[in-house]
């Protein structure tokens, strides 16, 4: 128990790598067999997270169960893992996600084992940004996230998967340039990439000196946006956001559950790992600019998801839209540093992080279930579908309105506290918000309206193209993150408490 | 019952309903019977929970001093916890005791609508109305009989999930919980509205409904956010006290000149303005006719839009923060009533000109809440929620009624078999009373409390009370536009009587109209009850021959909320002999004009402005909905995202390979490789070539020119050396 108690992070972390090596050996025809030792094996770190979770003591400021390996020593940069409250809803993020992105991969025939390899791979690059406390370990485990990513859009992607691929990849790559600049420079001034120390001694920065040759001043606030601008890609804020349709849509239906899901939380969860505590006179400073940003992605998000005519790519505007609200609540947090009012912000983007994983994953699954069996997108070629997939819809309005944000469930709660922590500090962008929050509304209710609802499209009624009801695999899929959603729309209590001890302590 | 025990049962009361839900969509969606018994119980449970609630506050004393409380932490925020929980003051027990009663009202009735205990139809599919069905006698004669819905336990399951969202609403303490029973009965509309689904005129219905409305949610969910950033909490009783009234009615909020409270105020009435289906927000409403039923357009026009005035009867501390009995009224209050006072008229005249039984219902239920709306806005908040309640009765009853009637008119259809009569239409009925007795003298009784009839119906003493408030307090606009909306009230009411019910059948399709079974009837009964009797828990103490025959109980036991006493309000004849006059006249009117009217083209009312609904659906469709779809679909998606943002982004692609060939071309080319790589070749070869002749293979050539060479360096050394 003792090993289990210090290495648990590092557990947690590598169980995925060493799986998707285990599978290297395993025999590439055993589909079945390919399929379930990867799901088991995404099992093993999630039943570990929830051991985390139970152990976790959220009265505890600062990182707890933090492990430190020696890892470039020339550079002083070490394998440094531990988590707080906030890093700790991720990694459960993550790690629920994941099993159930590889569950609903079972439908995938082609190629299965470097599929399920990716998707572990993927998953360790996703858990280790959550988990490191180095920067540089930081943005190694960034890249790693990308590469799989790459892959499994640009070969098991639909139709324009080469274009959206190589978007994905060059605008990523494009924005952790600052990002990676930025962090050598931390790494340069102070001869360590360790957080924890950083924290320590940034701040105590005196303003009046001279760092390379310019006023810390001057420094600051070039770094300050070099890490904006890669986080925003990633989160992404518009205008940055057009990469993401183009991705989503193509990607596998796994891999935009967990592109939605997770990867999107990467770019905000930079903000809060890095941007605020590093910056947190530029951040203050620029926050109306990151206000007015999260605000057009808001509402352009919302209008263009009511634009468009393919299912997955009105689902993939609504994370735009969705994301701009954690953004919103990040932008309040850091105009009102140290009150109420950020911390309500805080809470509620770091819940939003949280609760589009779970909504717009489901969604994005459902969209997949139905494009499995019909082939199309085209939201013009449905139409009346409920009669023939009553529970499938069923299932559909549950998720669409978890999406809309339905008081009740997960999403108000959120977006709820974004908008309370962001009135007072932020009116006329908060206000102008609510215009998106409207249109959420549209373009949820035209999902609904052209897939389930009006006159029948007998395409789908009868012969060699009848539309199926969703099978028992889908629903064990959906069903997790659907129970999630009723609990946190009801009892938010039990996770945003872990949250809000973090983000009082941190801001 | 000890104030514990019932205060525990408050919460309890919303969850039976929702159990029902829950177990309906989950096991027993394929069991009819079972669907429905378990939707009914879960009713009555929760109808029995409050009543006991009810009689327990109606016989606490002081009951607005010690309601029946109860909360919980909900949301960690920062330092502190954001409470929710449940509230039972004279007002919500007021206002549970007509949901209850109208809910379970509905389930009852519900199952005869939905034609339980008839064949499923020949060619019904789910998400249609159903069509009818075949049946042989035995006599071997072939009959077209109605058939049962073939969604009948989603149907249950709806409103299952409705009721528990009216339940919350009405038990909650808080704004924050409130707003969720609120979204979910919005849910709920949205599903029922467009519960025939493949229907398009349904399920755009429904799509407008929900977006109607949502535009007030926005406006309300900033004002929740408003109010709990100035006060800390969102609890009824801790913002209500009057140190926090105090600094929210004088610190300026700084748009319009309004104080923090009028301006938290007006942004939670936005909400009831989309609720209740107030202008200009009113247009989902008659839409939402489309509800397969009259139970479904029941539940929202009688009971949901009922919500929306309840949450503003319930912010009117906020909305009058500043303002004392009799004083001028604040800023928020007169938005108020006027947009109370606008709709009342405005809706009464459409309803003037509509044929289809349910929209003057629906426009007639605009026009009400119109009348309840400009209550709150003078003060007269009890005489609000006196007509909040006697209307829901009647108004129920109504709704109920109607459906009665189409269903009835729907047997006749099925008998002649000529589907081309609309059973909604009134111009196709007539002489009805006969065929449905049950039906006509329960309508009567709705209709005429609706209208104002004197001293008998409910509907008289509430709205006398609104009158007579707007009278004596010196609203003179409000009551005579309220006067005037009143009479049209009486007329239109008489109209739909008469065409519907007087007279003789104007088609074979009347005709053969049935009366409807028990399970439908029963429930108008119980409702007709309250729509008289209601009105006398609340006659005026100085109400000349009655007044102090029975208790004012009403008065002092809702006005109980707010004040130990709440002041009584004197007697004048002007306002009384208006109520009389315009009941009685536009009752009258109604008859005289239609009494002999035999089609359509002899109604004069006939109005195309009004029949329209003054165009309004077609003028927000042109300067709103369809700029804003030419926005998403045009402006922002293809122009901004395609062309805009993704044209700068296709353009780093050639930028680069623009900066790559330039090099290649102007650097790599000429300069690396043809002058340095090619230049170096070519000039080696030129040296080689040139000195190619030199080298020829004679000794002694080579011996000359090693001598020479020799001689030279050795010159060039000596001289430059050496010497």
């Amino acid at each position: 128990m003792d090993f289990l108690n210090t290495h648990l992070l590092s557990l947690i972390l590598f169980v995925p790598t060493i799986a998707a090596l285990v599978i290297l050996f395993l025999p590439s025809g055993e589909t079945k067999l390919l399929r379930w030792f990867a799901f088991s094996a995404s099992l093993i770190p999630f039943v570990l997270t929830l051991v985390l979770w139970s152990r976790f003591d959220p009265n505890k400021t600062g990182f707890q169960f933090q492990e430190q390996y020696m890892w470039y020593e020339a550079i002083h940069s070490t394998l440094h893992l531990g988590v707080d409250g906030i890093s700790l809803t991720m990694v459960l993020l993550t790690t629920l996600l994941t099993p159930l992105a590889i569950l609903a991969s079972f439908s995938v025939t082609d190629r299965v084992k470097p599929y399920m390899m990716l998707f572990l791979f993927l998953e360790m690059g996703m858990l280790g940004v959550f988990m490191a406390l180095d920067l540089l370990i930081f943005f190694v485990f960034w890249e790693i996230g990308l590469v799989p990513m790459y892959f499994l859009i640009n070969q098991w992607g639909s139709a324009n998967k080469d274009y959206a691929s190589l978007k994905f990849m060059i605008y990523t790559m494009g924005g952790s340039l600052g990002l990676l600049l930025g962090i050598q420079m931390l790494g340069v001034l102070f001869g360590t990439y360790d957080l924890v120390a950083l924290y320590e001694r940034w701040n105590a920065l005196d303003s009046g000196s001279i760092l390379l040759g310019m006023p810390v001043h001057t420094v600051k606030t070039i770094a300050f946006w070099a890490f904006t601008i890669a986080f925003a890609i990633k989160v992404p804020v518009w205008p940055f956001h057009t990469w993401l349709p183009d991705a989503h849509t193509e990607a596998p239906t796994a891999g935009s559950m967990l592109l939605a899901g997770v990867l999107l939380k990467l770019g905000a969860y930079g903000f809060l790992r890095i941007v605020l505590p590093f910056y947190p006179v530029e951040a203050n400073m620029f926050a109306g600019a990151l206000a007015f940003l999260a605000v057009a992605a808001i509402v352009f998000g919302a209008f263009a998801a009511y634009g468009q005519t393919d299912f997955k790519r009105l689902v993939a505007y609504s994370s735009i839209n969705h994301m701009g609200f954690v953004v919103l609540g990040i932008a309040a947090a850091a105009r009102a540093a140290g009150t109420a009012d950020a911390h309500i912000a805080m809470n509620g983007a770091v819940l939003q992080m949280f609760n589009h994983g779970l909504s717009a994953a489901g969604m994005f699954f459902l969209v997949g279930v139905i494009y499995e069996r019909t082939h199309t997108r085209d939201l013009e070629k449905f139409g009346g579908l409920f009669p023939l997939v009553p529970v499938y819809g069923g299932i559909l309005i549950f998720m669409s309105m978890a999406s809309l944000g339905l008081p009740g469930l997960n999403g108000f709660v959120s977006e709820f506290l974004v908008v309370r922590g962001a009135y007072p500090v932020l009116t006329i962008y908060t206000a102008i918000s609510m215009l998106g929050l409207l249109f959420t509304g549209a373009y949820i209710l035209k999902g609904i309206m052209k897939v389930l609802h009006g006159p029948m499209n007998e395409e789908w009624a009868h012969g060699e193209h009848k539309l199926t009801e969703i099978n028992t695999r889908e629903i064990f899929v959906v069903v997790p993150l659907m129970v999630l959603i009723l609990v946190i729309g009801i009892w938010p209590a039990w996770i945003l408490e872990v949250i809000n001890k973090a983000v009082v302590a941190l801001f | 019952m000890t104030h514990e025990f019932v205060t525990n049962l408050v919460w309890l009361v919303p969850l039976p309903p929702l159990l029902a839900f829950a177990l309906i969509v989950l096991f027993t969606n394929k069991n009819k019977a079972l669907s429905h018994t378990v939707a009914i119980s879960a009713a009555f449970l929760s109808w029995l929970g409050s009543m006991i609630i009810f009689w327990s506050a109606v016989t606490t004393e002081h009951f607005g001093k010690e309601p029946f409380a109860l909360s919980i932490p909900w949301l960690p925020t920062g330092d502190t916890w954001l409470r929710v929980g449940v509230l039972i003051d004279p007002l919500s027990a007021a206002v549970l005791f007509f949901v209850a009663w109208t809910i379970l009202m509905i389930f009852v009735y519900s199952v005869g609508y939905h034609n339980f205990g008839q064949p499923a139809g020949d060619h019904d599919h789910a998400g249609l109305p159903p069509h009818g069905a075949t049946v042989t006698d035995e006599h071997g004669h072939k009959h077209t009989v109605l058939s049962i819905e073939p969604m009948y336990s989603r149907f249950f399951a709806f409103i299952g999930l409705f009721a528990f969202g009216m339940y919350t609403l009405v038990v909650s303490d808080n704004l924050l919980t409130l707003f969720v029973g609120w979204e979910i009965m919005g849910l709920c509309s949205y599903l029922l509205i467009g519960f025939w689904f493949a229907k398009p005129s349904a399920r755009a219905a429904g799509v407008k409904a929900f977006m109607t409305t949502r535009i007030g949610d926005v406006f309300m969910l900033l004002g929740i956010s408003f109010l709990y950033y100035a006060t800390g909490t969102l609890t009824y009783r801790e913002i209500f006290t009057e140190e926090t009234l105090h600094v929210l009615a004088t610190v300026p909020s700084g748009v319009f000149g309004l104080s923090a409270a009028g301006l938290i105020a007006i942004l939670l009435f936005i909400g009831t303005i989309g609720k209740s289906a107030q202008f200009p927000l009113h247009v989902w409403l008659p839409d939402a006719m489309e509800g397969p039923t009259p139970v479904s357009a029941m539940i929202h026009a009688a009971t949901m839009v009922s919500a929306g005035v309840y949450a503003t009867i319930r912010m009117f501390p906020l909305l009058s923060a500043g303002w004392h009995e009799g004083g001028p009224l604040t800023a928020a209050m007169t938005v108020v009533a006027f947009i109370g006072a606008f709709t009342a008229i405005f809706a009464a005249t459409i309803a003037v000109a509509q044929n289809d039984i349910k929209r003057v219902l629906a426009y007639s239920t605009i026009s009400q809440l119109g009348f309840m709306i400009a209550a709150i806005g003078m003060g007269a908040y009890i005489a609000a929620v006196f007509h909040l309640i006697t209307h829901a009765f009647f108004k129920a009853l109504l709704f109920l009624g109607s459906g009665s009637v189409i269903h009835g008119m729907e047997h006749g259809v099925y008998h002649t078999g000529n589907h081309k009569v609309d059973p909604q239409d009134m111009f196709n009925m007539g002489g009805l009373r006969k065929k449905m007795p049950i039906t006509f003298w329960t309508f009567l009784i709705g209709g005429f409390a609706l209208s104002g009839f004197p001293l008998i119906t409910a509907g008289f003493w509430s709205k006398d009370e609104i009158l007579a408030d707007a009278f004596v307090n010196g609203h003179l606009m409000i009551f005579i536009t309220l006067a005037i909306a009143a009479f049209m009230t009486a007329f239109y009411t008489m109209r739909q009587i008469t065409l519907t019910f007087l007279g003789e059948p104007r088609t074979k399709e009347a005709e053969h109209a049935q009366e409807t079974p028990w399970t439908m009837t029963a429930p108008l009964v119980v409702l007709s009850f309250f729509a008289v009797t209601y009105g006398w828990v609340g006659i005026p103490e100085h109400f000349p021959l009655l007044g102090g025959l029975v208790p004012n109980w009403f008065h002092e036991f809702v006005g109980g909320t707010l004040a130990e006493h709440p002041p009584v309000l004197e007697f004048s004849w002007i306002p009384l002999l208006t109520s009389l006059v315009v009941a009685l006249g536009g009752l009258g009117l109604g008859w005289f004009v239609y009494r002999d009217v035999k089609s359509q083209a002899e109604d004069k009312f006939q109005i195309p402005l009004l029949k329209n609904k003054y165009y309004f659906d077609e003028a927000y469709d042109f300067l709103i909905i369809q700029p804003l779809i030419w926005f998403s679909e045009v402006f922002v998606s293809k122009w901004m995202d395609k062309s805009v943002i993704d044209g700068i982004l296709h353009l780093f692609g050639p930028a680069t390979g623009g900066i790559g060939s330039t090099i290649r071309n102007y650097f790599d080319v000429p300069v690396v490789n043809r002058f340095f790589g090619d230049g170096s070749a070519d000039a080696t070869y030129w040296i080689g070539k040139n000195l190619r002749p030199i080298q020829t293979g004679r000794i002694q050539q080579y011996l000359i020119l090693s001598m020479v060479v020799l001689f030279v360096v050795g010159g060039l050394v000596y001289f430059l050396l050496l010497a």
